[in-house]
C-alpha cells in the first residue's frame, strides 16, 4: 500500500519534471529565436510562444492567476498591438550577425556572458540552502481569491499606483500619435516650400503657433 | 514541491534575462529591442514568482503583476514612439539616433 503511494508520488515527480524541462527548453529556446529573427514580425511570433511557455512555468509554480493574467494581458493584448504595429511599419531589420564581430558586438557578447554567470553563480551558491526547502503552500496560494485580497488589504498602494501608471501610458499614447500625425503633415507641407524662394519684400505669411 | 526546486527556474529566469539583455545590445532595430526588453522583464517576473513559490507568500505574484502592468505601459510609450518616427520618415535604427548624444 506504501510503495504503491511513493511509486504514484515519484511518477508525479518524473510528470513534473518532463513538463518542466519541456517548458524550460521552449523558453530557452524561443528566447534565442527573438534575438536572432531578423525579421521583426517572426520576432514577435516567438515572444508570444515564450510567453505560452512561461504560463506553463507559472502553472508548475503554483502561480494559477498569474499564468492566466500573463496569457490573456501578454499573449494576448500587449503582443496584438505589437503584430499591428509590426505589420504596419513592415519592413525587415538588421540580421543580427552579418558583417563579421564588430568591437560593439564582442562587448556585448561578453556584457551578456557576464550577467549569465554571474546571476547562475549567485544562485549556485545558494543551491543548497533555503531556496532548496520551498515552503508548504495550501491550495488557495495563488488563486484568484487569494491574489485579489492581497491587492485590496496589504498591496493597495500598488493597486492603486498601477492604475494611474496605465492612465498616464494611455493618453502618452495618444499625445505621441496624435503629434505624429501632425509631424507628418508638416513634413508634407515642407517639400514644395524648397523649391523657389520668395521675394524679401513681401510681408511674411502668419504662421499659426503651435500649441 | 514536486518536481525541480526554485533554484532550477532562477537558472532559467538568469538564461532568458541574459538572452533579453544580449538582443537589447546587439540588435539595431527598435521593435527587436522592445521585444528583448519585454524578454528581460518576464524572465524578472520568472524569479519573483520563482521566490514567490520559495518562500511561500503571495507578494511575490502582486509584484510580478505589477511588473505587467508597468510592461504593457512601457510598449505603449515605445510603441508609440516607433510609429512617430517611422512618420517622421526617420531611419529605423537606434545607431543612427544620435541628436541627443553629447
Amino acid at each position: 500500500m506504501t510503495s504503491h503511494l511513493v511509486l504514484a508520488a515519484s511518477a508525479g515527480d518524473a510528470l513534473t519534471w518532463v513538463v518542466w524541462f519541456a517548458a524550460a527548453l521552449a523558453c530557452v529556446a524561443s528566447g534565442v529565436a527573438v534575438v536572432s529573427f531578423s525579421n521583426p514580425f517572426y520576432s514577435a511570433l516567438a515572444l508570444i510562444g515564450n510567453l505560452a511557455s512561461l504560463a506553463v512555468l507559472y502553472l508548475l509554480l503554483s502561480a494559477e492567476f498569474v499564468a492566466a493574467a500573463q496569457v490573456l494581458v501578454y499573449a494576448g493584448a500587449v503582443m496584438v498591438m505589437f503584430l499591428f504595429v509590426i505589420a504596419y511599419l513592415g519592413g525587415r531589420a538588421d540580421a543580427p550577425w552579418a558583417g563579421g564581430p564588430s568591437l560593439n558586438r564582442v562587448a556585448a557578447v561578453a556584457a551578456g556572458g557576464a550577467i549569465l554567470v554571474e546571476v547562475l553563480v549567485a544562485v549556485g551558491l545558494d543551491a543548497g540552502g533555503g531556496l532548496s526547502h520551498p515552503a508548504h503552500v495550501g491550495a488557495s496560494f495563488g488563486s484568484p481569491a487569494d491574489i485579489g485580497r492581497l491587492f485590496l488589504t496589504d498591496h493597495l498602494l500598488a493597486f492603486e499606483i498601477t492604475s494611474v501608471v496605465l492612465l498616464v501610458a494611455a493618453v502618452g499614447g495618444v499625445v505621441l500619435g496624435s503629434h505624429a500625425r501632425r509631424l507628418q503633415a508638416e513634413a508634407e507641407e515642407a517639400v514644395p516650400a524648397r523649391q523657389p524662394v520668395p521675394a524679401r519684400d513681401e510681408p511674411p505669411v502668419e504662421v499659426p503657433a503651435a500649441r | 514541491m514536486r518536481g525541480p526546486d526554485v533554484v532550477w527556474y532562477l537558472g532559467v529566469a538568469a538564461v532568458m534575462f541574459s538572452t533579453g539583455a544580449l538582443g537589447v545590445l546587439l540588435r539595431r532595430s527598435p521593435l527587436i529591442v522592445l521585444l528583448s526588453l519585454e524578454l528581460m522583464l518576464n524572465a524578472a517576473n520568472l524569479a519573483l514568482i520563482a521566490f514567490s513559490r520559495g518562500h511561500g507568500g503571495g507578494a511575490g505574484q502582486i509584484f510580478a503583476l505589477s511588473v505587467m502592468a508597468v510592461a504593457a505601459s512601457e510598449v505603449v510609450v515605445g510603441l508609440g514612439l516607433i510609429v512617430a518616427m517611422a512618420r517622421r520618415k526617420l531611419a529605423l535604427d537606434v545607431d543612427k539616433l544620435t541628436s541627443l548624444r553629447g
